[in-house]
C-alpha cells in the first residue's frame, strides 16, 4: 500500500516538472511561460518532498520536508509576481491571441498603478 | 480564539507525552481529541468562532488542493497536445480583501492556482491585475473567484 502511494507521488511529481519544462519550450509568450512554470514546479517539488518524507521515517527528514514545502509556498508567488510585474513594465509584448489587456495604460510615469479607469485611453477602448 | 488554539495545542502535546510516541499522526490524533474536548467544554461560551474556523480551514486546504490538481491537469493537457486551447488575458479584479494579511493570502492562493497569475496590485490596495490563461468571459471569471476562493478565505479570516 505504502509502495503504491510512493510510486503515485513520485510519478505525479516528475510528470508535473516534465510538463513544466515542456511548457517553457512550447508557450507562445513570456507570461504564459511564467504561468505554466511556477505552479507546475511547485506542485511537482511538493509531491516529491511528500514522497521523500514517506520513504525515510526519521523525524528530521519530515520536518525538513515540511519546512522546504512551506518556504516554497511562501516565496514562489512573490517571485512570480515580481518577475511578471517587471516584465510587463519593461514592455514585453503579449501573445497576439490575447483576448483582453486591462492593465494597458494604467501605470503613470512613476510606475504607480491606478485602480479605476480614469484614463481616457481606457474609456476609448471600452467604447469601441 | 488564540487562547482556544493554544489550549488545543497544549492538549495535543499532553496526549503525545502520555502516549510517548512522537509521530505526526499521533500529534494530529491528539489535536483532534483536544478539539473535541474543548468543543464539549465551551458549549456555553459565547465566542464559538474557533470551532467553525478549524473545519473551514481544513475544508479550504482540500478545496484548494482539488482545484490545483484539476487545473494542473488541464494545463498539462494543453502543453502536450499540439493545438493551443487557451485564451489569455489580463483581468482587473476588484477584491473585497482589505488588510495586508488578507491580500497576501489571497494573492498567494491565486498565484498558486494554475492558469492565474498576479501581475500587480494597485497602489490603493483595491484591485488586483490577474493574468488568466483560460478567459471565457470576464464577468463569469470574476464571479467565480469571488464566490469560490475569496469568500471561503475571508470567512476564515474575519
Amino acid at each position: 500500500m505504502k509502495d503504491i502511494i510512493l510510486i503515485l507521488f513520485c510519478t505525479i511529481g516528475t510528470l508535473a516538472i516534465l510538463f513544466a519544462s515542456i511548457g517553457i519550450l512550447r508557450m507562445p509568450d513570456f507570461f504564459l511561460r511564467l504561468s505554466v512554470t511556477v505552479k507546475a514546479s511547485t506542485l511537482g517539488v511538493g509531491f516529491l518532498l511528500a514522497a521523500a518524507a514517506m520513504v525515510f521515517p526519521e523525524v528530521f527528514v519530515t520536518t525538513k520536508a515540511i519546512a522546504i514545502g512551506f518556504f516554497l509556498l511562501l516565496t514562489t508567488p512573490v517571485a512570480a509576481h515580481m518577475i511578471g510585474r517587471v516584465s510587463y513594465v519593461s514592455g514585453i509584448a503579449l501573445w497576439k491571441g490575447t483576448q483582453l489587456d486591462e492593465l494597458d495604460g494604467m501605470y503613470d510615469e512613476e510606475h504607480n498603478l491606478k485602480s479605476d479607469h480614469a484614463t481616457e485611453n481606457f474609456k476609448a477602448r471600452e467604447n469601441s | 480564539m488564540i487562547k482556544q488554539f493554544l489550549m488545543n495545542l497544549l492538549l495535543a502535546f499532553i496526549w503525545v507525552a502520555l502516549t510517548g510516541a512522537l509521530y505526526y499522526s499521533n500529534f494530529l490524533f491528539g489535536f483532534l481529541i483536544g478539539f473535541a474536548i474543548l468543543w464539549v467544554m465551551n458549549r456555553a461560551e459565547e465566542d464559538k468562532r474557533y470551532f467553525t474556523r478549524v473545519p473551514k480551514t481544513i475544508y479550504l486546504i482540500f478545496y484548494f488542493l482539488y482545484e490545483m490538481i484539476k487545473a494542473n491537469i488541464q494545463v498539462a493537457y494543453d502543453v502536450i497536445t499540439p493545438k493551443y486551447f487557451f485564451k489569455p488575458g489580463i483581468v482587473r479584479y476588484p477584491m473585497s480583501a482589505r488588510t495586508d494579511l488578507e491580500i497576501n493570502l489571497l494573492s498567494t492562493v491565486i498565484s498558486l492556482t494554475p492558469g492565474t497569475l498576479i501581475l500587480d496590485i494597485s497602489e490603493d490596495k483595491k484591485t488586483l491585475y490577474i493574468h488568466v490563461m483560460y478567459l471565457k468571459d470576464k464577468r463569469s471569471f470574476i464571479k467565480q473567484m469571488k464566490n469560490g476562493i475569496e469568500r471561503r478565505l475571508l470567512e476564515i479570516l474575519r
